[in-house]
């Protein structure tokens, strides 16, 4: 499943994408994250999951634009640190 | 007391000629969303019974409030109810329920009970906020996008409108629709700033009808944007309370070029969600089993 969070508004589009197919759950994604923006859930949406699953937390969801402002500089954006860390290649970002 | 524009019709339903005590699995889907509670129970995974009400103030009593209305008169008891599954807003918070599972999964699932398996993506329009999902024949979700930041398209928004307006929420589409010309657009779907807005444009003269529609317009260009980040396919379903109002509805099918398949009529879509959990718990019921 593609479980997009975020939002979208004046200013642009703003969604991660987790493609929970893709994520093994593994945590290295939460551990790099600096700003906590990711953090690991009992899938919710798929009862038949028995691994957990990655999901952008509640208290971010509205906020991610400058949640994840650090780790996207105007000049000189290295590869995410989440993308990096994640090695199925789970995770999206539409900005 | 000053007239409650915004009160919607609670009720009830049972099954006229099923009997639960045939039924080898009995289920129960709970839905506390943050306008509405819902209560679907199901007989071998057929709808044998429902309820909807108005939440209250408290989620944990709200969900025995429907779940009780809709078992009354049936003889059953909770007892007899092998598994309830919660969801909607207030889904950790159903004491008596053995499982908390997403709208987003229960509707989908619910939307394929209710519509059938050609159903590909489903919008979900309730109280507090507004979901796109898309879904596969078996009603598994594919893909899901979340609008976390504003309430347009929600019955939240609509209600404050019913309110401002003084128009009961059940004829708010129809008058919007009663026009013989769309009004340009307003500049605000935000509620908050919508309110003063529209209360603005009726001091300038505009008839409340004028500002329903620009209001149900900007509403419906909202969650257009939404589904067209998800890709829109065929069949496309609406559950959720805003899939009663024509005015949203018949503004979003023109921007998609799309109609929404019209619902079932022996099926509330305000039910999808309970409906797909009662569908979870029997599941997860054969699970258990095995
Ligand atoms: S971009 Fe940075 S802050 Fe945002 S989720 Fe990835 S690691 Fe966390
Ligand atoms: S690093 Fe990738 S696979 Fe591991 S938990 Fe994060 S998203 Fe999932």
């Amino acid at each position: 499943m593609l479980a997009n969070y975020g939002y979208k508004d004046g200013s642009g589009d703003f969604f991660i994408t987790i493609d929970t197919d893709k994520c093994n759950g593994c945590g290295k994604c939460v551990a790099i994250c600096p700003a906590r923006v990711l953090g690991l859930i009992t899938d919710e949406s798929d009862p038949f999951r028995d691994i957990p699953v990655v999901a952008v937390t509640e208290e971010h969801r509205r906020k991610i634009k400058y949640s994840c402002a650090p780790c996207k500089p105007t000049v000189g954006r290295k590869t995410l640190p989440c993308i990096y860390a994640c090695q199925p290649n789970a995770i999206k970002h539409s900005w | 007391m000053a007239k409650e524009f915004w009160r919607w019709k609670e009720y009830n339903w049972k099954s006229p000629d099923k009997d639960w005590k045939q039924a080898k699995i009995i289920t129960a889907g709970v839905d506390v969303g943050s306008v509405s509670s819902k209560t679907a129970i199901m007989a071998d995974g057929e709808l044998y019974a429902y309820s909807l009400m108005r939440t209250g103030s408290d989620s944990p009593q709200s969900a025995r409030k429907t779940i009780d209305w809709a078992m009354d008169g049936t003889g059953l008891t909770l007892d007899n109810i092998h598994y309830v599954v919660g969801t909607g807003y207030g889904r950790v918070n159903i004491p008596f329920s053995k499982k908390a599972i997403t709208e987003i999964a229960c509707h989908a699932r619910g939307a394929n009970y209710i519509w059938g398996q050609s159903v590909k993506t489903v919008l979900d329009m309730g109280g507090q906020d507004c979901k796109a999902i898309k879904c596969d024949d078996k009603g598994k979700v594919t893909a899901f996008l979340m609008n976390d930041k504003c309430a347009a398209g929600t019955g939240r928004g609509m209600e404050v409108f019913a309110d401002l307006l003084s128009v009961p929420i059940e004829e708010m589409g129809n008058l919007s629709l009663s026009l013989d010309k769309e009004p340009e657009p307003v500049s605000s779907t935000c509620v908050v700033f919508a309110k003063s807005e529209a209360l603005g444009l009726l001091r300038q003269g505009w008839s409340k009808e004028k500002v329903l529609a620009a209001y149900c317009s900007a509403m419906a260009h909202r969650v257009f944007t939404l589904l067209e980040k998800i890709g829109v396919e065929k069949d496309f379903v609406i559950t959720g309370g805003i899939s009663k109002n024509t005015g949203v509805v018949k503004r979003l099918e023109t921007e998609l070029k799309l109609t929404a398949l019209p619902k079932p009529p022996q099926y509330d879509p305000q039910l999808a969600g309970a409906i797909g959990a009662a569908l979870f718990a029997k599941a997860l019921v054969e699970k258990e089993k095995r």
